[in-house]
């Protein structure tokens, strides 16, 4: 039961896919987890909605309508091309535009909830100690909200590994550019090769659970913390 | 200096209504008086800019901070905010938090330097500690000093002692006191208890439904009459004094305000030490003439001024002894069989006096 | 009314017959609408009552090895029957080729398919979408028709793969390649090509896309089982699958 080659390259795509996509998760859903954790807009609630429409729909109709979106005649694909990008199918880029809304809800909900949970006062108290909104903000709730960054960053990752329906249904299947570890583990089961999808699969499993299990013992620590505090 | 804070602010939401015009003195303590939900905190969080009130003039020491054309941000305003629950950064030690305030610090010369900060509040051996390892007076002692290491031009200070217990109280109020003398910038200091307004506040507010009730020299306003705080058993007046004579033999010294003198138990304090006294209402008697056979030591002849009913068959006499207000609070019978009226000469004697600061 | 009465009326309490029996048909998802019509018409005819399961060949094969409760397979290969006919899963001489796969390249756009294989030398597209040779015949097929043309090299870069034969088609549908090699039965309604515009690749381009039944050893005594198996041989259910875009070499 060894990897292949191609069962390498397939999960070293896989690793660069979450690692990117995470990256941009955080960097794209942690002012969407401030604006939700802090506004009293009416658009507060249709936001969040469509940022948690991932976690109930199959990824096959996320995957269909963006490879309708995405493509030539879809809106996004209109964009892209008239902004010299080219088309997102079949692209890496195109599996992390993707991996993005498909992991969207588990990197915005931990942030959101741990800003929710940092209130108002040390934010008050913060400026009136002339720190500014900005500084505020690195200061005083990001370092609070440190356990929901660690969440969303262990679960964008985690997630995004996990991801098959919609690279199933944008990737094409090209080795090295949309070939992920889910992928290949699909196409061995499917051409009847179980001795290689075990292999690759219990490669999943055993990175998802040491994954998981750091993020589960980081959150008991603080768990003791908090108690330590009241 | 006088009169440095004018602030004018109108804030209405649903169930309140915040409606204020006030004038303050740019030094000292000034206490906002008031029970619970009067708009205290609101006042308080619309000069610091933290609510943002619909009308709203503010000038201190003649800087605009906030008028129909302008509003200051919070962090933009020179001042120093201690919450009435800690709000120290559980992120930070203690030496974090004080540096969290000294690196944003306004430029100019510091009043006092972080060293002096830290011995005033008794930090030293607390700078390595952990927030949540603090008990809630030493939490409220570091807010303080985080506060004042902004080098504030107006400290606002929000129930600062309300989530105490009595001991933990007792505990920080020297402190406070310690501030009082040293701070030039003016405090702003809500509160709702009255022992510790008489004990700390040179200037009084008293608020009632969002909007201010009375206003003005604390000593002026617990003299009066009827009563404006609604103190009721507790009302009484606080008398600035000063240490003019101690006997070693019985272990006493004599207090005095012009003519105003009070022998009390010595806490030894050096003669021409300032002394702040209250002397509560119910505990001032008065007789006709000098009841020389009596136990009480202090008999001092006084001038009626006023009479003012107040309630449970009670009646408060304001007094004059020599441009000293003193208030004595006795039964209505007992007014009306001594004849009391106003201009009459009396004899006040005074059962008890509590040294404040 | 008595016991003996009751019993010899009770089996007027079913509609159907007493012979009538129920089949389930796991059927590859290529041949979804062929088999719906053949369904409508197998009941009618037989009276017995016929279920049917969707799917990729791959999944309803080893949904069987572990014991699924098919009674016939339709597979879109060989390799599947004659596996399971290895294992003693299926029965050997039952098997037979139900319908030849017919491959087309096919493009969304009408008219931009004009010479189909002119169009792929001349290499002026951006995508073109195969199914996964490894897993579906008609992508191994697809990979026949390149190697033929000598085009394997030359079009490496423009190829993507969809996990099945549906897939590729909906690359193609959406816009997203320019050309696929799809089934012809993907895309022909009533004997027509119903949008687009596509190149119906010779026969002798690639191997036939030979798709296999064959009758599960669980269901051996199961005669409606049986009587879909017959009837999917005849001449009337061979001509309608003809017209839904497959050869047929059912020996008559």
């Amino acid at each position: 039961m060894t990897l292949s080659p191609a069962d390498w390259n397939a999960l070293w795509l896989t690793l660069r896919l979450a690692s990117v996509s995470t990256l941009v998760l955080l960097v794209l859903g942690t002012p969407l987890a401030w604006w939700l954790a802090r506004t009293r807009h009416w658009l507060k609630g249709p936001v969040a909605a469509l940022v948690a429409l991932p976690l109930v729909l199959p990824p096959s109709v996320l995957g269909f309508y963006l490879l309708i979106s995405l493509g030539p005649n879809g809106p996004i694909g209109q964009l892209t091309q008239g902004l010299g990008i080219g088309l997102l199918p079949f692209t890496f880029a195109g599996l992390v535009v993707g991996s993005v809304l498909y992991s969207l809800p588990f990197v915005v909900q931990p942030i959101q909830n741990a800003f929710q949970a940092v209130g108002d006062r040390p934010l008050d108290a913060a400026a009136t100690l002339r720190a500014g909104p900005w500084d505020r903000f690195w200061t005083v709730a990001v370092p609070l909200a440190k356990p929901g960054f660690i969440s969303a960053t262990v679960l964008g990752f985690a997630h995004t590994v996990g991801e098959f329906g919609v690279v199933l249904m944008i990737g094409g299947n090209i080795p090295d550019e949309t070939r992920v570890a889910s992928v290949q583990i699909y196409d061995h089961v499917e051409a009847l090769a179980y001795d290689q999808a075990h292999a690759l699969a219990a490669v999943l499993v055993v990175f998802s659970f040491a994954a998981l299990a750091t993020l589960y013992t980081l959150q008991r620590r603080n768990t003791h913390l908090n108690w330590g505090r009241s | 200096m006088s009169d440095a804070l004018q602030l004018r602010f109108q804030h209405r939401y649903p169930g309140f209504e915040l409606d204020v015009d006030l004038s303050l003195p740019g030094k000292g303590i000034t206490a906002i008086f008031g029970p619970s939900g009067c708009g205290k905190t609101t006042l308080l969080q619309c000069i610091a800019g933290l609510e943002r009130a619909q009308l709203g003039q503010l000038t201190v020491a003649d800087q605009r901070w906030q008028d129909d054309n302008q509003f200051l941000p919070t962090h933009r305003r020179p001042l120093g905010y201690v919450f009435q629950e800690s709000s120290l950064f559980e992120h930070l030690n203690v030496a974090g938090n004080l540096d969290y305030a000294a690196k944003r610090a306004d430029a100019g010369k510091a009043a006092l330097s972080r060293s002096a900060i830290i011995e005033l509040l008794g930090l030293d051996t607390l700078l390595r500690r952990r927030t949540f390892e603090l008990s809630g007076g030493e939490r409220q002692r570091v807010a303080i000093a985080r506060a004042l290491l902004v080098n504030p031009s107006l400290l606002l200070m929000d129930e600062p002692l309300a989530s105490l217990d009595n001991p933990r109280r007792a505990e920080i109020l020297p402190y406070l006191e310690t501030l009082h003398d040293e701070l030039a910038c003016p405090i702003l200091y809500v509160s709702h208890a009255a022992d510790e307004v008489a004990r700390l506040a040179d200037h009084l507010v008293v608020m009632d439904a969002g909007r201010v009730h009375s206003s003005g020299p604390l000593t002026e306003l617990l003299s009066r009459a009827d009563d404006p705080l609604r103190l009721g058993d507790q009302s009484g007046v606080v008398v600035e004094t000063r240490l003019a004579e101690r006997s070693d033999d019985w272990g006493l010294m004599r207090l005095e305000n012009g003519a105003l003198s009070l022998w009390v138990g010595d806490n030894g304090k050096a003669l021409d030490d300032r002394i702040r006294v209250r002397i509560l209402a119910r505990d001032v008697s008065l007789s006709l003439s000098e009841a020389t056979d009596s136990s009480i030591l202090n008999r001092l002849p006084a001038r009626i001024i006023q009479l003012a009913d107040s309630g449970n068959a009670s009646v408060t006499v304001q007094l004059d002894i020599g441009h000293q207000t003193l208030l004595a609070r006795l039964t209505r019978r007992s007014v009306a069989e001594l004849s009391l009226q106003p201009g009459q000469t009396v004899w006040a004697q005074i059962k008890s006096t509590a040294l404040l600061r | 009314m008595s016991l003996y009465r009751f019993i010899v009326l009770l089996p007027l309490l079913f509609a159907q017959p007493l012979w009538a029996a129920t089949v389930t048909a796991a059927v590859a998802a290529n041949f979804t609408r062929p088999m719906q019509a053949l369904a409508d018409r197998f009941e009618a005819e037989t009276g017995h009552q016929l279920r049917l399961s969707f799917g990729s060949s791959g999944q309803l094969f080893a949904q069987i090895q572990n014991g699924a409760p098919f009674d016939v397979f339709l597979s879109a290969d060989q390799a599947k029957p004659e596996a399971l006919i290895d294992a003693g899963d299926a029965l050997a001489d039952s098997r037979f080729t139900y319908a030849v796969g017919a491959l087309a390249l096919w493009s969304a756009t009408p008219n931009r398919i004009q010479d189909g294989e002119a169009l792929l030398r001349r290499g002026d597209f951006n995508r073109l979408a195969i199914a996964n040779p490894r897993l579906a015949p008609y992508g191994a097929a697809a990979m026949d028709v390149l190697g033929r043309l000598g085009l394997n090299e030359p079009l490496a870069d423009h190829i993507v793969q969809g996990q099945n034969i549906a897939q590729t088609h909906q690359f193609v549908a959406t816009g997203n390649a320019d050309l696929g090699l799809v089934a012809l039965s993907q895309i022909i309604e009533a004997g027509q090509i119903a949008s687009g515009s596509a190149w119906i690749i010779p026969s002798d381009y690639y191997h036939p896309i030979r798709q296999d039944a064959v009758l599960l050893s669980r269901a051996q005594d199961n005669t409606a089982a049986l009587a879909l198996l017959a009837f999917l041989r005849s001449d009337t259910s061979q001509a309608l699958i003809e017209t839904y875009g497959y050869h047929i070499e059912v020996p008559q």
